[in-house]
């Protein structure tokens, strides 16, 4: 067994990722067909939400996942920096469209649900709210990475910008929360609360808490499959780069 | 650094537009605002608040990208970057001068503009705390974003959409703070957290943006 | 007070474009590098006076030693020549700035803002920035762009007296300015795709 570090090699990492590539992608599909049939139509309806609360197979694992993408490009920027590996810059590059993609589908699927549940498509609720501003920090970090032409410049500002980010995205969870509360605490939203993030595991009970940790199992899957397939094409961008560069020279 | 700062107010006063344009923009806003919303008094007193401070936080993004813009492109930043001044210190002085030239006067002019909106008389007081508390911040995260889009061409949107985020909180405690003093209701909490966030960016927040402006002279 | 650069490479957006390349430049001398447009004397005066790290290789100077001076001189169009100048002597911790004035022929420009000078007196300022640092090394990256012959003469004097007073420069230049120092054509060190050792910072990648 080797450092890890052997890993950051980008060569040595294509190779790895076209072994391993498949298998988890494989994993990750029967995951979340496994579990997402099990949940859509082998649990039984709420005695209170009804066939709605199913929502929750998609809703709770992206939610999960737009998290969990932000922190994954918080370390892999910090190690950019650290250690100046290029695959871990790339990527936090390749992630923060997947754990976009993840925000918009939690986002909507919470409106979809909301909808028939509090009469909303969209409230000011401190969850509903803080994955709004998550959005915006992935906008403009994807757009930070377009706007610059060398590339390591654009990891070196980018990986600032997500550690500063990450800062600001705490403080403006704790602000939210704070804000939320003086404006309205509706009984509405305390239901909110029971059935978004992470206290529903607690909640709901075991019937439906088996399909919903296979789902999650699946985003997770699926998430990895995205960040190494997309890492695997920057690095492949990169080296077409690389090689005309050298041409150019010769 | 007293050279830089002295420098950057006198290059404000005698371009024009340094003092005058945030806020020209800041009363056209607060101006705008009736006629979107309609004039009922009991209204506007209610967002008055709300409203002065967005008007203050777009006004202070207006003159955010010429922060280091203007340093760059006459090749200054090269020069200061090689004399005995630390990038750290550059940053934290060009931040100074941006609210003194920008904050201050909006500041200044916010309890003028408070009576358009009819604001209360106990919320004027509790406006220029919160705005005079909250400006620095605005212009310490502004110069973050100046540094790290300065090497880009017509970075100025970029800049707005990655600044705006970095608002939020600031914002949030800075509305919250003159809105409870026009409602006469306790303040200490967002009092506090305002102080936090600006004294922690200030303390903080330069050494990120002397490192990004460091890649960006490279 | 030596400026050792030893087997350095300098890289340009992920290219490498000069390579291999050691000199020195001790007290009281000067060296004057040559070259063809875009072979990277811009980019090996910027890692020499600091601004950004070298591919390979290492540049040893004294802290705080080093004076640059780029193709954009720096200067604010609403400040008057006077004030440019005594704002860079402040930056540099220093005071007076008449023989910086009188060294380049200002002294009738002093009132004058920046903006309504010609091209050629603008840089004529810029060059006197050089005089208020009070710094030993001077890097001067095409300083005689867009000066007459007269100012390109005063400036030969100026760093002539530099030189003397014990100071160095480096200086990227294609006029010949009657110095008598060394000069290095950098043309040789061009980077090639030579071993594969090239595509400087993307070379992870090949």
């Amino acid at each position: 067994m080797g450092s890890i570090w052997e890993y950051a090699n980008p060569v040595k990492f294509s190779q790895t990722v076209s072994r391993f590539l498949a298998p988890v992608a494989i994993v990750a599909g029967a995951c979340l067909v496994i579990g997402l049939i099990w949940g859509f139509f082998f649990t039984p309806d709420d005695f209170r939400q009804g066939s709605t609360v199913k929502i929750i197979y998609l809703h709770v694992p992206s939610a999960l996942m737009a998290i969990n993408a932000w922190f994954m490009m918080l370390i892999t920027s910090l190690i950019w920096l650290v250690r100046r590996h290029h695959v871990s810059a790339l990527a936090a590059k390749a992630a923060a469209p997947i754990g976009m993609v993840m925000t918009v589908i939690a986002l909507l699927t919470g409106a979809i649900w909301g909808q028939p549940m509090w009469g909303t498509w969209w409230a000011w609720d401190p969850r509903l709210t803080s994955f709004l501003i998550l959005f915006l920090f992935y906008l403009g970090y994807i757009a930070l990475w377009e706007a610059i032409d060398d590339p390591d410049t654009a990891a070196d500002l980018t990986s600032v910008l997500c550690i500063v980010g990450s800062v600001f995205a705490v403080l403006s969870r704790y602000a939210v929360n704070f804000w939320n509360q003086g404006l309205h605490q509706g009984a509405s939203f305390a239901r909110v609360e029971a059935v978004t993030g992470a206290d529903t595991t607690e909640k709901v009970s075991n019937v439906f808490f088996y399909p919903l940790l296979m789902c999650i199992a699946g985003f997770v899957l699926l998430f990895v499959a995205l960040v190494l397939l997309r890492t695997r094409t920057e690095i492949h961008k990169r080296r077409t780069r690389a090689l005309l560069a050298r041409e150019r020279l010769a | 650094m007293r050279a830089l700062l002295l420098r950057d107010l006198k290059l404000a006063f005698r371009a024009g537009g340094g003092f005058g344009l945030g806020i020209a923009f800041f009363l056209i806003v607060v101006i705008l605002v009736p006629f979107s919303v309609g004039p009922e008094s009991g209204l506007l007193t209610k967002i008055a608040p709300g409203i002065l401070w967005l008007g203050a936080l777009l006004a202070c993004l207006l003159s955010l990208d010429r922060i280091l813009a203007l340093d760059w492109e006459d090749g200054t930043l090269d020069l200061v970057a090689t004399s005995p001044l630390p990038l750290e210190a550059v940053v934290s002085v060009k931040a100074l001068a941006h609210w003194l030239t920008t904050g201050v006067p909006l500041v200044v002019a916010a309890p003028l503009f408070g009576v358009l909106l009819n604001l209360p008389p106990q919320g004027y007081i509790w406006l220029v705390t919160s705005l005079a508390l909250g400006t620095p911040a605005l212009s310490v995260i502004g110069t973050f974003g100046a540094a790290l889009t300065v090497g880009i061409k017509r970075g100025g949107l970029l800049l707005s959409l990655l600044i705006l985020p970095l608002y939020v909180p600031t914002l949030i405690f800075g509305a919250e703070l003159a809105r409870r003093g026009a409602e006469g209701q306790a303040v200490t909490t967002p009092l506090l957290m305002l102080a936090g966030i600006t004294f922690g960016v200030i303390a903080l927040l330069p050494f990120a943006s002397a490192a990004v402006l460091r890649v960006n002279l490279r | 007070m030596t400026l050792r650069v030893k087997d350095v490479s300098v890289a340009r957006g992920g290219v490498t474009v000069l390579e291999g390349l050691s000199f020195e430049v001790t007290p009281g001398k000067g060296l004057i590098l040559k070259g063809p447009n875009g072979v990277g004397k811009t980019t090996l005066l910027r890692t020499v006076a600091g601004l950004q790290p070298p591919f390979k290789g290492t540049v040893e100077a004294p802290e705080e030693s080093i004076a640059y001076a780029a193709h954009s001189d720096g200067l604010k169009a609403m400040l008057t020549v006077e004030e440019n100048l005594r704002f860079w002597a402040e930056v540099f911790g220093k005071s007076d700035i008449s023989a910086a004035i009188e060294g380049f022929d200002l002294v009738e420009l002093q009132g004058r803002l920046a903006g309504s000078l010609s091209a050629g007196q603008k840089r004529r300022l810029g060059l006197a920035r050089l005089l208020v640092t009070g710094r030993p090394i001077w890097i001067l990256d095409e300083p005689t762009v867009s000066l007459d012959t007269a100012s390109v003469a005063l400036f030969a004097k100026a760093v002539e007296r530099h030189l003397a007073s014990g100071g160095s420069a480096l200086l990227a230049t294609h006029i010949d300015l009657g110095l008598s120092v060394d000069v290095l054509d950098v043309g040789p060190f061009r980077a090639t795709a030579r071993e594969g050792a090239i595509a400087g910072y993307d070379e992870a990648f090949l």
